[in-house]
């Protein structure tokens, strides 16, 4: 029996793009351009120089695509190690305060020995500034680390981070966003937004998985403790040979995903519409959201079922919490949001840049069977966040 | 047809999903995740043990969709616990029969249901064979591997759903032959053993970490209360057992043998293995597999995983049955009595704990660790 390549995904309508977001061709053209090149940045030679110089055209654009210093945009291997590269360095004689609904790369990121206190969010799914203050104006002997995701991977959203960042201004702390869903999706400005630093991922921007950025504030190089020293590439904050046909292709991406507009908030929008009317809920539809994302709740119905379900027909979209073992757990951030049982009934549809109308509709008469079929469940009361 | 395979990661359900594949069906795949086969992790962490593994890989080969399911809350609370509770109750429990009940047989096929499959498969020994008034439940054709006793809760709604490809099988041999000639990686795969959720030390330290109270050493009793010898922990004696006596296992001549024991107390009670007498028992959670007559009906139960059936009469009674045995037997609280005529299973229940009565002590038997 021959073993079938793909199961069927090549004819797959694809709605996880916050999962990952399909490689853009110019960005895919980028990184076979640089994959030809076979000098090492950092050696001395011709070939190392042109390497060098790809990489550093890719710096270029990055650094001031987000509003970054040159010297502050330091390449890593994606969001996690972004994030966790932040976290290494701003931690130490920090106190720690981590909202409820961030990405596992920061919840599980927070060094060992850091104390560490959760931000928690209202029923929208947003941080509660009156609780961040609280917690900002309380006497310390250590100055905070407010970290802070600007939309969320599973509702897609957003924090208020514009209030966030005047709190953590007024109360000298470092503010780190994770960035990673939102670069690409809506305006993300270091310096402007009032960071001290942002992490961003290529892939979720329709560039190749295995690159990324942590961006510092600053005008001048700013000193941070690596993870691993090597080589002491990018400036001794992150050692080993750099990804540089990932980065290209991330650079490239990015350019592209700004300068080019995706009309999601209307498809999304009647997405919506005939999933509530169907008797889904949108988790955290009173907030401000990105154009993308939606999270839909069945209640009565388990995300691991709508999923296979989805799958089997030839949908691709998740469930908020899918670990690396594809089991699907209920999810921390609509438990944060107080959604208890509908926690572990939601489905995530992130449209990506490549969508088609067809696509959606497709998948919205598919989905509005699923809940049409859908027995037991009933009334369950909610709480607020909800349409 | 669309079938959801319960896939453990072993050669049996690998063969069964294969099988499947192969006469033309829409196979999907389906591996629990009923507790974290790893050391402890760092909280959050995945867990994705060998089996998980190795079920993916298979269905990867074969080219299906597969799909692991989270059910470790629930497997702990309806089979871990209700394990050790049992125990603490001066039961042995049969925690697979709560495990197919339960997590597989109806959470599993609920979620089979949701994703429109017509029917689930399992690697389970046992037959269904189609009959007049329904789908029956029958040993299957290889002795060495019958898992019907386990299987005796599997309600006709479900058993109308499910289907045991492997219950024809001669032998593990012929299915390890059959995952040769698909290829499969798990072919060579030894047999599961014990326990599953078993995963360091013995069942005994499992249940006495989660029953503190019960654990240490304690005092071998005969009926009459006397003091004959000294054991290290309850957990490890079950009525029947002659084992682990020291030397309360012969008194005055006779053998002795575990009666009852008291977990609250802590104590063993012994009495002399001629004097095992019980002809009359009481059953509970009865799963009826036919439309059981008032008046009753004459079969054979088998009360232990590994045992010759006794010829008996069983009677339905409002909360569950009555059976009268042909020769006295040692039945074992907790344990199951299951029903057969032939090699068909007709119900099974529970084996309730006897009221104590005079010096009768609360009995409990031999623990069958046979996995199924």
């Amino acid at each position: 029996m021959p073993p079938s390549p793909d199961d069927g995904a090549a004819h797959a309508v694809y709605l996880d793009a916050n999962a990952t977001e399909p490689l853009r061709p110019s960005a895919a053209a980028a990184m076979l351009e640089a994959a030809g090149l076979t000098g090492n940045p950092s050696s001395v030679h011709a070939q190392g120089r042109r390497a060098r110089a790809l990489l550093e055209e890719a710096r270029a654009v990055v650094a001031r695509r987000l509003d970054a210093d040159l010297l502050n945009c330091v390449f890593t291997s994606g969001g996690t190690e972004a994030n966790v590269l932040a976290l290494h360095g701003f931690a130490p004689g920090r106190r720690v305060l981590v909202g409820r609904t961030e990405h596992d790369a920061v919840r599980m990121g927070v060094p060992e020995g850091a104390a560490l206190e959760w931000l928690e969010v209202d029923a929208f799914g947003q941080v509660r500034l009156d609780l961040l203050e609280e917690t900002l104006a309380r006497p310390h002997a250590l100055p905070a680390l407010v970290c802070l995701m600007l939309a969320n991977n599973e509702t897609g959203v957003l924090h208020p981070m514009a209030e966030v960042a005047r709190l953590c201004a007024r109360y000298g702390a470092h503010l780190h966003g994770d960035a990673v869903q939102a670069v690409g999706r809506m305006d993300v400005a270091l310096h402007a937004g009032g960071f001290g630093s942002l992490a961003c991922s290529g892939h979720k921007l329709g560039g190749p998985k295995g690159a990324g950025a942590l961006l510092l504030a600053g005008p001048a190089p700013r000193a941070l403790s690596p993870l691993f020293v090597g080589g002491g590439q990018e400036q001794g904050r992150r050692g080993g040979t750099q990804a540089l046909p990932a980065i290209a292709g991330m650079a490239r991406a990015l350019e592209e995903a700004l300068d080019t507009q995706p009309h999601h908030a209307p498809l999304r929008d009647a997405l919506e519409r005939a999933a509530c009317a169907a008797g889904a809920v949108v988790c955290g539809a009173g907030a401000p959201r990105l154009a993308n994302t939606s999270c839909l709740a069945l209640p009565g119905l388990r995300a691991q079922g709508q999923l296979m379900r989805l799958d089997l027909e030839g949908f691709c979209v998740s469930a908020g919490s899918a670990c690396s073992s594809g089991k699907v757990a209920s999810s921390h951030v609509l438990e944060a949001m107080g959604l208890e049982e509908l926690a572990g009934q939601a489905i995530r549809v992130s449209l990506p840049w490549s969508v088609r109308a067809e696509d959606v509709e497709r998948f919205t008469a598919t989905y509005v069977r699923l809940a049409a079929g859908r027995t037991g469940g009933g009334a369950i009361s909610v709480a607020g966040g909800l349409v | 047809m669309r079938v959801l395979v319960a896939m453990s990661g072993g050669v049996d359900s690998s063969v069964v999903a294969a099988r499947l594949l192969e006469e033309g069906h829409e196979v999907v795949g389906a591996t629990l995740q009923l507790y974290d086969s790893r050391a402890p992790a760092k909280k959050g962490a995945c867990c994705a043990g060998q089996d998980i593994r190795d079920a993916r890989a298979v269905a990867d080969r074969l080219g299906f969709p597969h799909y692991v399911i989270d059910a470790e809350q629930r497997f702990t609370s309806s089979v871990i616990e209700r394990f050790a509770d049992a125990y603490a109750q001066g039961e042995t429990p049969v925690p697979c029969v709560a495990c197919n009940q339960g997590v597989k047989f109806t959470d599993l096929l609920g979620l089979a249901r949701e994703i429109g499959a017509q029917a689930m498969a399992t690697g389970h020994y046992v037959r269904r064979i189609e009959g007049p008034q329904g789908a029956e439940l029958h040993r299957p054709v290889d002795a060495e591997r019958d898992q019907s006793w386990f299987l005796f809760a599997t309600t006709r709604e479900q058993l109308e759903f499910l289907r045991f490809p492997l219950g024809d099988m001669p032998d593990k041999a012929a299915v390890r032959r059959e995952a040769e000639r698909f290829g499969l990686v798990v072919a060579g795969k030894p047999d599961s053993q014990d326990l599953c959720f078993v995963t360091d030390g013995s069942y005994v330290d499992l249940v006495e970490r989660m029953h503190p109270e019960m654990a240490g050493p304690g005092e071998i009793v005969d009926r009459q209360g006397r003091v004959v010898g000294q054991h290290e922990g309850v957990m490890r004696f079950t009525v029947g057992q002659s084992k682990r006596l020291g030397n309360a296992a012969r008194l005055e001549g006779e053998r002795q043998m575990v009666v009852g024991v008291e977990p609250a107390r802590r104590r063993v009670i012994i009495g002399p293995r001629a004097q095992a007498s019980v002809q009359e028992l009481l059953v509970r959670d009865v799963n009826w597999l036919v439309d059981a007559p008032p008046e009753g009906l004459a079969c054979r139960v088998q009360m232990r995983a590994r045992e010759i059936p006794r010829p008996a009469h069983v009677v339905p009674t409002p909360d569950g049955a009555r059976v009268l045995l042909e020769e006295p037997a040692m039945p074992a609280p907790g344990q199951a009595c299951v029903f057969y005529q032939g090699s068909r299973i007709l119900g099974g229940g529970f084996i309730r704990r006897a009221e104590p009565q005079g010096d009768q002590a609360p009995a409990r038997a031999e623990g069958e660790k046979t996995h199924g």
